[in-house]
Formats: structure tokens, sequence, C-alpha cells
């Protein structure tokens, strides 16, 4: 149980690491054979404009085979539940040709890993799969060769076979990967023209397999970073204002300095409590007594959709085609719309939480954060450090969603080390989580599109305000169209929100998708057509019909138009690379405007699925949590000040919301894999608005569709 | 007020030396090391902190240490014995009934408190029995696939 002295211990030896250089590595890094290689994602990064330091050309990520036969892969990516300890793993020792059991991920350490941007995007799989394996396939060239010489036979007579190389004509003539790397340091940096195993050749990759996380995560044993404990630590709570941009008037610590054992620390409107029981720094907090004065506002969850649109930036054109003024002549119905959404909050069980120690000149940090490399340079920043005296630790995350990308709470424990010259945990309250989050942000979509009299889309004239540009284009064929985006990031605009905001799982696309995917039903039912076919109608790309028609099979659907009273819904959309089509089918309460979601059928078209199992819990995580967000999840707030505090009022998705739940994964082992973490969740909010209009006739406009709003429309209507 | 506290904690009688008003949840965490358990939200909502008491569960951040005076306790670190993992976390392992894993230990103790009241529950006294349980990750329907395995593979007797 208290394995805190093995938790040192281990990493006394990891210390003897390494920092990025690879030359300092090479020569402590002891016996075995080396691959180095770039991971995909740093080019598309730049192409996305996200580079903000000079990204490595050099490399970011490798592996070693280790003369006791042990494989290690060293990443910065980090796990918070997505699943990459086990697929990144399977992806190696396929190409390796070793058992899964003998490969070690080792993620998120900032001094034995290279430089990585983060963990967010649904990348890992689709830009870290590709070089990794390629990295896998080299390093089992460099093996062959190795026990070519030692068998004195040639390569094409050799197999290797679970970290064993084999005479194929004698078999009894063997050795294995640990003997070949032994005494020897051999550097290879990754070129291209690596062959990889075709599908059929795989053997550990496309099965599943058990989580490498599992046992620690069942027994209790598994470290996060609330876990981390030291001799002499002491737990800060921090003293926070009522609402964000609230000045601090007035104090009187002396309550909280009348409890036993407390330190007090104060850096201008910076207030901290400390202590060596967090529950006793809670109560000392709760003894201050602060004076802030409050800004007025009359921004809320209701007014804050006119503001917007009132600050909005200009429109940026991301695309279109043919002539607007064309395509509202040759419609014969115009539907003009507006779709709203709220703010959403990221809610992870595990609050953000971070230890810092500080050392002498260096510093060492446990954080529950997405972006580990990050977090170094702001806690060499905080601390006036270098670089490389600080060193980032990432514990097993407890879900960050996009939330844990930005590393406030580090900051304050670095701070706060600093200041008590004691190791400090920073572990956020519930109630720190909400109000500090950087909340999806709330946005507006309006759509002008039109038909035929033929029943073809003629118009499609869309503007997006402050969801952000992914998922905003949309794939039907519409002769006359133009996407615009107000605002393209999700952090907004100054003066736009009143609070933070930032990436929530699938980022702009969930609202892209919702409005979307709502105006196509609205157009399909204008034109007296089942929604399934009018979209059929419009699409030539084959991956999106392919999704669509698997769903609709696996479903059952009967054609049919709406609303059918039957409470069926469709939707479709792309994210990450990867299709995705969702039917759903809910009940409607029509007095309650209550809302059950009795089954959804997803099918998604990710390319290669790497762990097909880790692929459909993702994709079922993803439908659970859209529930939340198309039925109840919105931050109610004035100004800065945020009203939901705890799941008592900002309800999340439990067990007794669950549908039924069946996903598909198209096979398609020929193409690159694409992204699995996020995809599936974009279409809940349109699917289940369609599904609503289906059974009750009427439409809703805005997320999430509470009960009151699903009553407005029908009494509308 | 400085209480001497007994208790049995995982099969074995402990004595903490603490403020008998402070929760269960930290006295667990900081005094004992048992850091299985979670904080999730400080109010009973979530279910991240639950264990055992006299093998009801509880919400160990709303429970004082003195509460729990003389009272059977145990904890995520409790459940397997012997070195066997308990038929519950074979299951949520097998079912692959985790994710980020952060409620897991929650979860696991709820169940095991439902699966001994309740040795084969349907789907839907599974749900209802599970309900104040909170995943953010959306792992429910492969922890009811989990729980209704171990109950299988226990056949009543948890």
């Amino acid at each position: 149980m208290k394995d805190d002295q093995s938790f040192e211990r281990n990493d006394r030896e990891r210390t003897r690491g390494f920092q990025v250089n690879r030359r300092e590595f090479l020569k402590i890094a002891g016996s075995g054979i080396f691959v180095f290689f770039t991971l995909g994602d740093a080019l598309f990064l730049q192409q996305e404009g996200w580079g903000r330091e000079p990204l490595p050309t050099d490399f970011n990520a490798f592996l070693r085979i280790a003369e006791d036969g042990r494989v290690s892969c060293y990443t910065g990516k980090i796990e918070m539940g997505q699943g990459i300890v086990t697929s990144l793993a399977q992806m190696l020792a396929d190409e390796l040709d070793v058992s899964l059991g003998v490969v070690d991920m080792v993620m998120g350490d900032t001094d034995l890993c290279p430089w990585d941007m983060g963990t967010f995007g649904s990348r890992s799989t689709r830009f870290f799969g590709p070089p990794l394996r390629a990295a896998g396939a080299e390093a089992r060239r460099v093996l062959l060769e190795l026990a070519s010489e030692h068998l004195k036979t040639p390569v094409h007579e050799l197999t290797a076979e679970n970290g064993v190389i084999f005479d194929t004509k004698n078999r009894n003539r063997r050795i294995s990967y640990g003997r070949l790397a032994k005494g020897k340091k051999i550097e290879r940096h990754l070129k291209e023209g690596v062959d990889l195993k075709k599908p059929h050749q795989f053997e550990v990759m496309g099965r599943p397999v058990i989580r490498q996380d599992a046992l620690e995560k069942v027994t209790g044993w598994a470290k996060f970073a609330g876990d981390i404990q030291f001799p002499g630590m002491l737990y800060a709570k921090i003293l926070r204002p009522p609402a964000h941009g609230a000045k601090l008037v007035g104090v009187d610590l002396s309550g909280a300095r009348q409890v036993a054992g407390i330190q007090v620390v104060r850096e201008g409107d910076f207030i901290a409590v400390l202590h060596g029981y967090p529950d006793v720094a809670e109560l000392a907090l709760s003894r201050i007594k602060a004076t802030f004065d409050k800004p007025e506002s009359d921004i809320d969850e209701t007014t804050i959709f006119n503001h917007l649109l009132n600050v909005a930036p200009d429109g940026e054109f991301v695309s279109g085609a043919g002539d607007l003024q064309k395509g509202r002549k040759a419609s014969t119905s115009l539907f003009e719309k507006t779709y709203l959404d709220g703010y959403v909050a990221h809610a992870p069980i595990e609050t953000h939480t971070a230890v810092v120690k500080i050392e002498g000149n260096k510093c060492t940090v446990w954080a529950s954060s997405q972006t580990p490399f990050r977090v170094k340079e702001e806690v060499a920043e905080t601390l006036g450090f270098p670089e490389d005296h600080v060193r980032v630790i990432s514990p097993y995350v407890g879900g960050g969603f996009g939330g844990k990308t930005r590393n406030l709470q580090v900051v304050e424990a670095a701070r706060l080390a600093k200041l008590s010259g004691r190791p400090v945990q920073v572990a956020w309250s519930r109630a720190e989580e909400f109000f500090n989050d950087s909340f999806r942000p709330a946005a507006v979509v309006k759509i002008k599109s039109g038909i035929t009299d033929q029943g073809r889309m003629s118009l499609w004239d869309y503007h997006v305000y402050f969801a952000g540009q992914r998922g905003s284009e949309h794939f039907y064929n519409i002769p006359h169209h133009r996407t615009m985006v107000h605002g393209s990031n999700w952090r907004g605009t100054p003066g736009s929100h009143p609070f933070a905001t930032g990436a929530w799982r699938a980022p702009a696309n969930n609202t892209n998708t919702f409005a979307r995917e709502s105006q196509i039903d609205i157009m399909a039912a204008s034109a007296a057509m089942d929604p399934l076919a009018f979209r059929m109608q419009h699409l030539t790309d084959e991956k999106m019909r392919r999704v669509l028609q698997v769903a609709a099979e696996t479903f059952g659907w009967k054609p049919g138009e709406a609303p059918s009273g039957r409470g069926r819904g469709i939707a479709c959309g792309i994210d990450a690379g990867t299709y995705v089509a969702t039917i759903a089918e809910v009940d409607v309460d029509q007095d309650t405007g209550q809302v059950k979601v009795k089954r959804v059928v997803c099918a998604q078209d990710m390319g290669l699925a790497i762990n097909p199992e880790g692929a459909a819990i993702q994709m079922e995580g993803c439908i659970t949590m859209g529930l939340g967000y198309a039925l109840k999840e919105d931050i109610h707030f004035n100004g800065g000040e945020i009203f939901d505090l705890n799941f008592d009022t900002y309800e999340i998705p439990r067990f007794s919301w669950l549908p039924e739940i069946e996903t598909v994964i198209i096979d398609n082992k020929n193409a690159d894999p694409q992204g699995g973490g996020e995809p599936a969740i974009i279409t809940m909010g349109g699917v289940i608005a369609n599904a609503i209009y289906d059974a009750v006739g009427s439409r809703v406009f805005q997320l999430p569709m509470t009960p009151d709003r699903i009553r407005e429309a029908m009494e509308k209507a | 007020m400085i209480e001497r506290i007994q208790f049995t904690l995982n099969g074995e009688g402990i004595q903490v030396t603490v403020d008998g008003d402070r929760m269960l949840l930290w006295v667990l965490r900081t005094d004992l090391g048992l850091t299985g358990t979670k904080y999730g939200c400080g109010a009973s909502y979530c279910g991240a902190c639950t264990v055992l008491v006299n093998q009801e569960p509880v919400r160990s951040c709303q429970t004082t240490v003195k509460d729990v005076q003389d009272q059977d306790v145990v904890t995520i670190e409790g459940l397997a014995k012997n070195g066997e993992l308990h038929p519950l976390q074979k299951a949520f392992m097998t079912h692959d009934a985790l994710q980020c894993g952060f409620c897991t230990p929650g979860m696991i103790i709820n169940a095991y408190a439902l699966l001994r009241k309740n040795p084969r529950p349907s789907v839907s006294q599974i749900i209802e029995g599970m309900d104040e349980n909170l995943c953010r990750c959306g792992a429910y329907n492969r922890i009811v696939q989990a729980v209704q395995a171990a109950a299988e593979e226990t056949k009543g007797a948890a």
C-alpha cells in the first residue's frame, strides 16, 4: 500500500535518464538497439499553424531494444483513458514480432521522452501509428541483419517470432533479440521506405487485448497526480474570487491563521493556505474573510447569443463554389435558421491536480495534464528556472477531453512550492474545477439554404460564430454554397466570452454537426423525403455513403418522411479523418418534454482500426458523453460568476440514461488509421434533434435540448 | 477534537489518532496512504470515494472517521484476497469496463455491495443500483456487462 518509497526509488533510477540531447543520452543509456523517429503530427501541426516552438526536425520519439529483450517506446504522449498505452504497444509488438508483454510504453516524462506538443485532437494513432510501426519494422530489420552475421545465414532464410530469430531450415539455430542487443549500441534514424506488415500478417494489431493499464486501475494501484505524496508535502487551497474579473478589496486572514499547523501564503491577490492534510487546508480556507468587488454584467446563458453576434468578427471564407444569388433564384423553398449552443464543462472526474517539488535549482512536477512539455515551459517561467532544470512526469490522467491542455493548477503549485519552501500539491475542488474550466464555447450558427421543386439542394450559406472551424464544411453536393467562420478558434476573441473557453472533445464539430444535420433534415421534411434517401441523393463521397448505409442496415432503418411518430433520427459527419453515421431512436414524453434515448447505432470508417475493441469503446464513450451536451449540459452564469459548481445542478450522463448502443467499425484495413477518440461524439446533438422531430413534429434549435425547450417547441408547433 | 479511533481496515485492526470530525476519505488517502479511494466531487454526487463500511457502500467524503469507530472498513485495496483478484475486478478487466480509471475503484466497491445484496441482479437492477456513480468517459455499458459477468461467475457467492 505505501509504495511511495518504491515510486521514489523507481524515480531515482529513471532520473539517470536524459534530457532531450541525443548524444548525451546515448552516452549514458547503456547498450541496446535504438531507433529514433519523428511523429507525423509535428508536420500536421505546423500545417495547422500550431507550431509555436520550432518543431523537432530530428526525432520526437524513439524505441529501444535492451539486452533483456524488453522493448521500450519513449513518447511525450499521455494516457488519459483513450487507451493508447495499449494500442501503441500493439503496433510496435506486431511490427517487431515480439509479444505485447515485453513492450513498455514510457509516456509523458519530459526527461526521458523527447519533446511532444501534447495529447489532443485524436492524433496519437493517426500520426504516431505509421512512424512507430516503421520504427518497429526498422528495428526488426537491424535485428535480422545482426542475426544473419551471428548465425552466418542469409537474412532471407531467417524468420522472427516472439523476440527470437530462427533459421527457417533448422529451427534449432536461433538467437533472441536480447542476445543480439547485448553489449551493442546501435543507433538508427528512421528514413522513408520501410515496409510495414500487411493487414493479413497482423498478429497483435486488429485483435482485442486487455488494456495494459487495467490491472493497476481495478486494484487502486494506479497513480494519478493526487496520489503522489512525499514526506513534508503540503496540500494547498487557494482563495478564489466569486466571479471571473472580481477584484479583491479586503481580506482578513486571522481566522485561517488560528488553524493549527497552517501556513498562510500571500503574494498580492494570490492567497493560499497550506497544510499536511488537504481537508484541514480546506477548513482554513473557509475561515478566510474576503471581500471582492464583482463587476456587474447583463450577460448570462440567455443573453450570451446576442452578445456574441454583436461582437463577432467578420467571417473568414472557408470554402464555397457557384453563385449564392443563382442558388437563391434556383430555390423554390428557402430555409433561414439559427442554431444556438451553450457553454459546456469538461468535468473529468479527476479534477486538475499537480504536485511540485523543488530541490535546490531543480524542480520535479507530477501533473494531470494533456501537455506535459507545455507544463515544463510554464513551470520554468514561473520559477525563473532554465527549462532543463524542470522535469515533468505524467502519471495516469483521470480524463481530459481537451480541458487538461490548460495547466493553471501546475503554475499555482509551482508558485506555492517556491513561496512555502515545501513540496506542494494543488488538487482543485469540484467547484474550482467548474469555475476554472475552459468551457466549450457558446456559439451561434446561421444557415440559409434552399431546395428546388425537385427536392434538390440548391443553396447553402453557412455562418458559424465562435464554435470554430472544425466540421463547419458540409460534404453534400450543393451547386451554390459557401462556409464562413466568424472567430475561427474556440478560445474566442477579446470581449467575447466572460471566462475561458477552449477545446472540448471534437471541438467545434459538435456544434457544426448539430446545425448542419438539423438543417438537412428540415429540407428533407420539406421535400417530403426520407432523411436517409435525401442525404444519399446529395452524396457522392463513397465513404460517407457507406457509413450511412451500414448504420441504416444495422439499425433496420425503414424509409419514411419525418415526422413519422417513430422517434428515429439520422446524422452524419467527419472528424479527425473519420467518417461517422449515427441513427438514434427516442421516446419523448409529450407532457413533460423528457427524452429517453432508447437505441443508438453508430457506424464509423476510421481506416485501419489498430485495436478494434478499443476503438469501439471510444465510440461508446463518445455516444454516452454526447447524450450530456445534447440533452442536459449547460453552464448557467452571470458575467464571470459561474452558478454550476457541482454535479447536482450540472448533470452529466449516468447509468439510467444509457441507451442500447451498437457500434460498427467498417473494415477498411488498407487505409491509414484515422482518429478514434472524438469522431462519434459529433453526431449526438444532430441525431437526437432529428429523432425528437421525428417523434413529435417539433424541432429544437438550441443545445442542450432540455425538457423545457422541447415543450416550448411543441407549443409553438 | 483529537481522538484515538480504531477500526478494521481491509481485514486488519488499526488505530489512528486524529480529529474525529475529519472525513474518512482524507484520513484514508493521506494518513493511511490508501490512495485508491478518490475525491471526485466532495458532496456525495459522484461516488468516486465509495468504500464499504460493514459491507454497506458509503461515501467516504461525507463520513467522518469517528463514524467508523469499531466498524469494518474495506477499500478497493482490500478487495483482492490472498493475491487473487475479486471476480468483479477481473470482470472489469476482461470487459474493458474502464477508461481513465478514476471512477473505477468507486464503481467496483459499489458493485460489490450491490451483488452482496442481490447476487443475481437484472440489467435494470444493476443500472438502478449503480446510478449514483458517475463516469465521464462513458464506460457505463461495459460496467453493466462486467457486473453481470461477475454475478454469473460468483453464482451468488460474492
